[in-house]
């Protein structure tokens, strides 16, 4: 899945950590599309052009073209030598591009923008660079535009990081454990249903992919199987159990509350065998004995 | 200076420094320090000709580094009397979170720092290290900010920390190694390291956790 991302064109987002930094699989994205034969335009912030292209050969450089904005990216050494309109000039001219070949836009990074632009110019900007159908001017059809944005979670916050999530059509999380890089990939598909996949691989000294596994399981922890488990109801000092005799007369047993036919018929018919109650009354001196039925006038 | 430090790193110096006199440094011009506290005193009581380099001191509002970074630009060029001038700059800045105090948004402080990486490290191939605070159980968002704005423009990152489970008199602290930039040699597992370490007279000693020689 990871070597067919490119495959959509759209945004791709890259969300990296300080742990698991994502420039390297950006570099190895980079390295698929010029090898594909497109064009490559990479706007860099963030490191300088020669830590950029390090580690490709010369027929992949040959294919970038590297816009710097790390040198001097507010113009602040103000020799006339930034690019003018600063990153975001740079972009909105990817908009308005007159060659029709595919094309792959690398922005290193996101984040940088991100944190130097407002969001929505940002969003606004990257929607119409992602989008191109066709040409403004005769309408032809403009090849695919891949737009992949390296974006460093730690630094935004849940605003800036939904909005640029539903602009994207794939959202690439890198993690990993022991060592292990992942890498999750959640994909939009127009009138599809998402897709969420996890793929473990590394990035070889040359920035090719190499797919794998995943962390073998040996190394996870888990119980000893040469240890029988012990079982808790064995040696105890009470009866867990009964026997066929105990369960037999418990069955039998009826409860005390449980109202049966024959205890119905028990109560409705007295038994003359059994000793009738009765009922000893000492009247005391102030007790007022009326031997009128107060319920007489009832008329039951 | 710090053997043990150097085998950690995987570093070896050209020379072993048997020494470093900071005074006669600081006269030859081989050392600049900019005292920060000092400074901020003379923005304030005295008048200022050209731009200070703390002058977002006087500013109202969120002001850049900028005046910062062209000292540091200014005191690194070579010095123009013929002779060679000293190679391979190191820019050391204690400490970052100070600055946030002073009313400089994280972003300003991450573009100072940005700056000082392409005139140390890329134009002058020299490096550049900084202090900076981790907030730890307070939320402190520009803090955050900062912390992992560095850690990502980072190569190589020192984490300190107190040891879980409270002081100890033999283990001072636990240092986290976490290198940015697997070098082609590396695998991904070196990428991380934790050691504990006990701070001496003049020196820091190492071990692998749980491994110091008072409790062994």
């Amino acid at each position: 899945m990871l070597d067919s991302l490119l495959a959509l064109g759209g945004l791709v987002l890259l969300r990296d950590s300080v742990e698991w930094e994502g420039r390297s699989l950006l570099k190895a994205l980079v390295k698929k599309s010029a090898l594909c034969g497109e064009q490559v335009h990479i706007l860099g912030c963030e490191v300088s052009e020669e830590e950029f292209r390090e580690g490709f050969d010369s027929d992949i450089n040959n294919r970038l073209v590297y816009h710097d904005f790390f040198r001097d990216p507010l113009n602040w050494s103000k020799t006339g030598e930034a690019l003018p309109g600063g990153p975001l000039g740079a972009l909105r001219a990817m908009c308005n591009r007159t060659d029709l070949g595919p094309v792959t836009i690398a922005l290193d990074s996101l984040s940088w923008l991100l944190l130097h632009l407002p969001c929505t110019t940002l969003c606004q900007t990257l929607h119409t660079v992602s989008h191109q159908d066709s040409c403004p001017g005769d309408g032809s059809p403009v090849g695919k535009v891949h737009v992949l944005g390296l974006l460093h979670e730690e630094l935004h916050g849940p605003g800036p990081m939904g909005a640029l999530s539903s602009l994207a059509q794939t959202e690439v999380t890198l993690g990993g454990i022991m060592g292990q890089a992942s890498a999750r990939i959640l994909c939009r598909r127009p009138r599809q249903r998402p897709t969420d996949q996890t793929q473990w691989f590394s990035i070889l000294p040359d920035f090719s992919l190499d797919l794998q596994e995943g962390p073998s399981i040996e190394s996870q922890p888990h119980s000893d199987p040469h240890i029988p488990p012990v079982d808790p109801t064995a040696h105890l000092t009470f009866n867990l159990h009964l026997s066929k005799k105990e369960r037999e007369a418990r069955d039998n047993l009826t409860l005390p509350f449980q109202f049966s036919s024959e205890k119905q018929e028990a109560l409705l018919r007295p038994r003359p065998s059994q000793a009738t109650s009765h009922i000893f009354y000492e009247p005391d001196a102030y007790d007022d004995l009326d031997q009128e039925d107060p319920d007489d006038d009832l008329d039951i | 200076m710090f053997p043990e430090l150097n085998n950690l790193l995987n570093t070896t110096p050209d020379r072993a420094e048997q020494g470093v006199n900071l005074t006669m440094a600081r006269e030859r011009g081989q050392l600049v320090f900019l005292e920060g506290l000092k400074s901020a005193v003379d923005i304030f009581f005295q008048a200022q000709e050209k731009p200070h380099p703390l002058q977002f001191l006087r500013e109202a509002n969120a002001g850049n580094l900028k005046p910062l970074f062209e000292f540091v630009r200014e005191a690194l060029k070579p010095v123009d009397s013929g002779e060679a001038g000293w190679t391979y700059p190191v820019l050391l800045v204690d400490d970052l979170s100070v600055l946030l105090s002073l009313g400089l948004g994280a972003v300003a402080v991450l573009d100072f720092i940005h700056y000082c990486r392409a005139t140390v490290c890329w134009e002058l191939k020299g490096n550049v290290v900084v202090l900076v605070h981790d907030s730890g159980d307070v939320e402190d968002e520009e803090n955050d900010i900062l912390l992992n704005g560095l850690s990502h423009q980072s190569h190589l990152i020192l984490r300190a920390e107190g040891l879980a489970t409270g002081f100890c008199r033999d283990v001072h602290g636990q240092l986290r190694i976490l290198w940015r930039r697997p070098s082609q040699s590396t695998s991904q597992r070196d990428q991380s390291l934790t050691y504990q370490y006990k701070i001496q007279d003049r020196s820091v000693s190492f071990f692998a956790k749980g491994m110091s020689p008072a409790v062994l």
